[in-house]
């Protein structure tokens, strides 16, 4: 127990979209950063920078967090699900991805990962929203195109799509 | 932009981790829920030399309800509280303002002991501790005190916490039979800062009159502001419209609001006024129905 217990830099173990990976790190490293830099997944946007924006959003331990306020040493020993975990393969689209397409639900798309990494994770817990709740959920993201009307709907249809799923 | 370079050492446990800021002091920070502490370090507004991460410490992660009083450790986060059913049946006004704070995204991560170390005067959950007259319980590598939450907010993002010393759990004593709270707010969007906002709690005697009162209120000074003089006029009337609208026009004289890029400072004085009414009516209210919340 001394000043030596403070690292300039640390070797990190985690599991990024069920691969594991290690790598030494800078301690100020952000998530969001070793995500695109280190591993080159490069579906985390990066927007703001200061938690607003939500275009970093992951799932840490399966909960949404902000990639861009989490340093990547944070992460030892947990898990993070990125974007590119929700597709089945090449050529595929999850349940939420083909109503987003559906839908119109993106134009730039710069949002979107974000997007899909808060909502998959609610739908899940709340299968059958309103559309007021959806709003509600979606006040972590910003987009600067669609209005979101498009959103909303894209949401609402995987929402009815995963039930019916669910029930066959 | 990004963090300037620092240290860090994950604690190991709670003595670890004030042995290291005991050593470190000032020069080190604590890393809770990094919700604030991040984005002031991406702006370089904070350059710490060294991060303290408290995230391991998962025997800090707790909610203990004992006879209605309730304790909340250091790692516990706000998500957490606000999906506990104990909370919402024994703290309703601790319950009913996590919603207001943040996004889901953010309240996944971001802790209560890290928001009040804090000390954002804007912020909802410091008003919130001053109407519930909750205790913080600071440790160091010397001991631990209590401290009043009327005597932890000293000024814009200052605490009485001394520079070897972590806020380790909240304590919100428990409510009395007969009482009612209130938490309300306007703000741009869900999840954004307050405009203003406002925590009230009332108890009634047992001949249903207002035996105890007390409100506090966000974004409305350098600290929580505890509306004194708008609760003592309550005390030993009857909560009806005519006194509720008296302590809601004492509590605009009592509020120090700044304005800012959302509001003017007259515009904040205004809404402190109107909330004050609605959440000393809808307390009033639910104190009558026996239902705090
Ligand atoms: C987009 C966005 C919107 C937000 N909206 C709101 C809102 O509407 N209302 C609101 O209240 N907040 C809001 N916040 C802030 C959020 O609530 C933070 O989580 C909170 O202010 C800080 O808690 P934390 O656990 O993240 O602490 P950190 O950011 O980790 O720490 C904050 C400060 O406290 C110190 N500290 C942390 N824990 C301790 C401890 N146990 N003992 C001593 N010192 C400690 C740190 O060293 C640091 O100086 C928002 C944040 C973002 C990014
Ligand atoms: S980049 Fe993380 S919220 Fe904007
Ligand atoms: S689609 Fe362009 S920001 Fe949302």
């Amino acid at each position: 127990m001394s000043s030596s217990d403070f690292e300039h830099e640390v070797k990190l173990s985690l599991t990024v979209n069920g691969r594991r990976y290690t790598r030494t790190v800078e301690p100020r490293m952000l998530l969001a950063d070793f995500l695109r830099h280190e591993l080159g997944l490069t579906g985390t946007h990066v927007g703001c920078e200061h938690g607003v924006c939500g275009a970093c959003t992951v799932q840490f331990d399966g909960e949404p967090a902000r990639s861009c306020l989490t340093f990547a040493v944070q992460a030892q020993g947990h898990a993070i699900s990125t974007v590119e975990s929700l597709a089945g393969g090449p050529g595929k689209l999850s349940v939420l991805q083909e109503a987003f397409r559906e839908c119109h639900g993106l134009q730039c798309g710069y949002c979107t990962p974000g997007i899909l990494m808060t909502m998959q994770a609610y739908l899940a817990q709340h299968p059958d929203p309103t559309e007021a709740e959806v709003r509600e959920a979606l006040s972590g993201n910003l987009c600067r195109c669609t209005g979101y009307q498009h959103i909303v709907d894209a949401v609402l249809l995987a929402a009815k799509n995963l039930r019916a799923g669910a029930a066959a | 932009m990004k963090p300037a370079p620092f240290r860090y050492a994950a604690a190991q446990s709670l003595e670890h981790a004030l042995a290291l800021k005991a050593e470190a002091g000032e020069e080190a920070r604590f890393l809770a829920g990094g919700q604030s502490l991040i984005p002031a370090m991406n702006f370089r507004l904070a350059q710490p030399a060294m991060l303290i991460d408290l995230n391991p410490l998962d025997d800090l992660d707790y909610i203990t309800v004992d006879n209605g009083a309730l304790r909340i450790g250091a790692r516990t986060r706000y998500s957490r509280v606000e999906h506990c059913a104990e909370v919402a049946r024994w703290q309703p006004l601790l319950a009913e303002v996590l919603p207001n704070i943040a996004h889901p995204q953010i309240r996944n991560r971001g802790t209560l002991c890290g928001n009040l170390s804090n000390a954002d005067p804007a912020s909802e959950l410091p008003a919130v501790m001053l109407a519930a007259g909750a205790r913080m319980h600071a440790h160091s590598a010397g001991g631990d005190r209590w401290i009043a939450a009327a005597d932890f907010f000293i000024n814009l993002f200052e605490t009485a916490l001394q520079p070897d010393e972590m806020l380790v759990e909240i304590e919100l004593p428990a409510l009395p039979a007969r009482s009612g709270t209130c938490f309300i707010e306007v703000a741009r969007r869900p999840g954004d800062y307050a405009m203003a906002g406002v925590a009230a709690s009332l108890t009634l005697d047992a001949n249903g009159r207002c035996g105890s009162a007390s409100i506090a209120l966000c974004n409305a000074g350098p600290t929580p502001m505890a509306a004194a003089a708008a609760a003592q006029l309550l005390i030993g009337g009857v909560l009806d419209a005519e006194a509720i609208a008296a302590a809601a026009a004492q509590a605009q004289e009592e509020v120090e609001p700044n304005g800012n890029v959302h509001c003017t400072a007259d515009y904040q004085r205004h809404l402190a006024g109107v909330l004050t009414r609605r959440a000393l009516t809808s307390a009033a209210a639910r104190a009558r129905q026996g239902t705090s919340a």
